[in-house]
């Protein structure tokens, strides 16, 4: 069981930005994309959800086997992918309980309700474990949040949809040292056989708090090196230099 | 024999559009089509009315036929409006029952459906159902009557309480206000009269729900509540129409007087088929100390032309218009509110929210008049539109005539759309595009809905989840 992104390429007006990108995440393990800006890893996180300014114009994306091409973003979702977003969306007037409990229900067969009881239950412990404020339920979703309490944000959400796979996309920018830590600590919790991760970032820091198990460095729409944890270390103190010697 | 499958004549089949069904037709008093003399004389006779009603009517068909079309400021689409294929008067008779018992089968299952007598076991003060011209059903608690509030047909409260009825029907709005509220003033049917006595306070609401159940016709209810000193009261009406294939018409008046400290709220759900003009004027008068509140649900018509408004006439009056409007496909809304200060530290509140949907329009105009001899008065207008796709079309026309320098007035306006990232955020975790929009125009009406009675809250979030269905992609 795996995500598995065979030879995809993508481009966004007329101009290819995944190049023939080719990644394999088996259920259970967490892989880390690293990367200069402007090599295409927000794009990759999208292409995948299923985003609609994105033209694939070659290869797959088979989630457990199965090619997605033709699902709809929210198919996609309900079928296990996440992604937690950079810059999340505010959804005015909407409350983070309705808007939690609307995409639960969205996964519930036709005519079924979901328990509110024993969904407040799940949500407070997952918000305690967040280190959030109960009153959080009731704010409007990510309006007026502040960069942290976005992101704590989308690790809820994670949490509470139980995804197959999860896209962590610059989860880490924007977070103060404490706060990445509670997200990593949520996203640590998650960490099953029977889920996979992929992690989205420019620095380093965050996999001291998240080890993944595989580093990959993506370039220019293509994975160029992949290694164990050690290579995110060693980007960190050699930095990105060496995609130009190579080129 | 079921008599749902043997009388239904479901006109919709494949949407579970909520007040699309008719029955067939079957009335016993038809004035006929379009409007003469001997309609106006056909109604007072079915009515059985006193001689100064007809006169009343009279007079105002005249001043129906003198005055244009609005059309120098309004929608040229009026004009396709035919007074002479509308039939204006269709009954069964012009006394209502106070049983749902006694009330004919097509129409009790018609209420039935739209949940009215279960609505008035589970928390109202009284109700009233009209069906085309009458009203088939109105009963008020009895200990209600006891106390003395007089909850019938406007019909009934010109006859049998003609000392209360009479000095102020037609007062808040003359016949010749507009061309619409002369129509109404000639053909009128049905609508309520409500007297709240002197410092009773209606702890439960009163309802009143307007079904169209035929075609080619005008619904033209008339309105008239009365609240006594330091009373209290919650009124709301609900309407809805089968959708077809020609337009239908529904006029109405409706005026509002608050005496010393007396509060009125007047709810208002529609949710016209798309075929439905809908001419309203409404308009209350608050005295010292009186507080009347609007708040206008416009959902479905073709063209809804609606300014509700309070004209405080005491010191220290309040007045208040909360409107919410959705305009789909084909579909206009023409809203908005008028606020008249006509004393001394009187204050009122605007707060318009408008969705338009495809290729509907939604339009806001707002009066706001302070006089240069008055002293503190306040007013605060807020208009917000959305705009849910690239075709959605509105327009704000505010008038704020303020003379003077002590009074406060704010006025704030903003359009916004909802963006592509935010709707793919919600697709992201697994709401359809429908239920994304629907969350989303739910979102942004959710603090005027906060201010509803819940059960009026949870049918409009239904509404709106039906009318977002099938508007996007």
């Amino acid at each position: 069981m795996s995500l598995t992104i065979e030879n995809l390429q993508a481009s966004v007006d007329g101009t290819p930005i995944l190049k023939g990108l080719n990644l394999e995440i088996p259920a259970g393990e967490v892989h880390a994309i690293m990367g200069p800006n402007g090599s295409g890893k927000s794009t990759l996180s999208k292409v995948i959800a299923g985003h609609d300014d994105y033209e694939v114009t070659g290869g797959k994306v088979l989630l457990d086997g199965v090619d997605i091409d033709e699902l709809e973003v929210d198919e996609r979702s309900r079928a296990g992918i996440f992604l937690a977003f950079q810059y999340p969306a505010e959804v005015p007037g909407v409350s983070n309980a309705n808007f939690l409990r609307a995409a639960l229900q969205a996964r519930m067969p036709e005519g079924e309700e979901i328990d509110a009881v024993a969904f407040y239950k799940e949500m407070y412990a997952k918000m305690d474990e967040l280190e959030m404020d109960r009153k959080f339920t009731k704010r409007a979703v990510n309006e007026g949040f502040s960069g942290g309490e976005k992101k704590r944000n989308e690790i809820l959400q994670m949490m509470m949809l139980d995804p197959r796979y999860a896209l962590l996309d610059e989860t880490d920018s924007g977070l103060d040292i404490d706060a990445l830590k509670v997200v990593a600590k949520g996203v640590n919790s998650m960490r099953s056989p029977n889920r996979g991760f992929l992690v989205i970032t420019h620095y380093q820091r965050l996999l001291d708090y998240i080890k993944p198990d595989v580093v990959h460095v993506m370039s220019d729409g293509q994975i160029v090196k992949t290694g164990g944890a050690e290579l995110a270390l060693e980007l960190e103190k050699d930095g990105y230099d060496f995609l130009k010697q190579s080129a | 024999m079921s008599s749902e499958t043997a009388t239904v004549q479901q006109v919709a089949a494949e949407k579970d559009d909520i007040g699309n069904f008719s029955y067939p037709e079957n009335h016993k008093f038809d004035a006929g089509y379009g409007l003469t003399k001997d309609t106006i004389d056909y109604i007072s006779k079915v009515k059985d009315e006193p001689a100064w009603i007809n006169e009343f009517r009279h007079k105002a068909l005249e001043v129906f036929r003198s005055k244009p079309m609005p059309t120098n400021w309004a929608t040229e689409d009026l004009n396709a409006i035919d007074f002479d294929a509308i039939r204006y008067y269709l009954s069964d008779g012009a006394t209502p029952k106070r049983s749902w018992d006694e009330v004919p089968p097509e129409v009790l299952e018609t209420f039935d459906r739209l949940g009215v007598p279960e609505q008035e076991r589970a928390f109202l003060a009284g109700v009233e159902a009209q069906y085309d011209s009458e009203a088939a059903y109105s009963n008020v608690k009895e200990a209600l009557a006891d106390e003395g509030v007089i909850f019938v047909t406007c019909s009934e409260g010109l006859k049998e309480h003609e000392e209360i009825f009479r000095p102020w029907f037609g007062k808040v709005i003359p016949v010749g206000d507009n061309k619409f509220s002369a129509l109404n003033s000639a053909v009128m049917s049905g609508g309520s009269f409500i007297y709240i006595p002197k410092g009773v306070k209606l702890k439960h609401p009163l309802q009143a729900y307007f079904r169209i159940n035929s075609e080619n016709f005008g619904q033209f209810e008339r309105t008239l509540i009365i609240a006594d000193e330091g009373s209290e009261v919650m009124y709301m009406e609900g309407c809805t129409a089968p959708k077809f294939e020609t337009a239908t018409l529904h006029s109405a008046v409706v005026e509002l007087v608050a005496m010393k400290g007396a509060k009125i709220q007047y709810i208002t759900v529609q949710n016209w088929s798309s075929n439905v003009f809908n001419l309203v004027t409404k308009r209350g008068l608050a005295h010292e100390d009186a507080e009347i509140r609007w708040i206008d649900c416009n959902i479905g018509s073709r063209l809804t032309m609606k300014y509700p408004g309070v004209v405080m006439k005491g010191e220290r009056a309040r007045g208040e218009v909360i409107s919410i409007a959705l305009a789909n496909d084909g579909q206009h809304q023409d809203t908005g509110a008028k606020m008249i200060h006509a004393a001394n530290n009187t204050t009122s509140n605007v707060v318009s929210k408008s969705i338009s949907v495809g290729e509907g329009r939604s339009t806001y105009r707002g009066q706001v008049h302070i006089p240069k001899h008055l002293k503190g008065c306040k007013n605060n207008t807020e208009c917000d539109a959305l705009l849910i796709n690239p075709k959605s079309r509105t327009d704000t026309y505010p008038a704020i005539s303020v003379k003077g320098n002590q009074h406060v007035t704010q006025h704030e306006a903003s359009v916004s759309q909802v963006s592509q990232e935010m709707l793919f955020y919600m697709q992201q975790r697994g709401l359809s595009e429908t239920q994304a929009m629907s969350l989303a125009v739910n979102g942004f009406i959710n603090d005027l809905v906060e201010e509803f009675p819940m059960e009026y809250s949870v049918e409009l979030k239904r509404l709106i989840d039906l009318e977002m269905e099938g508007s996007v992609g």
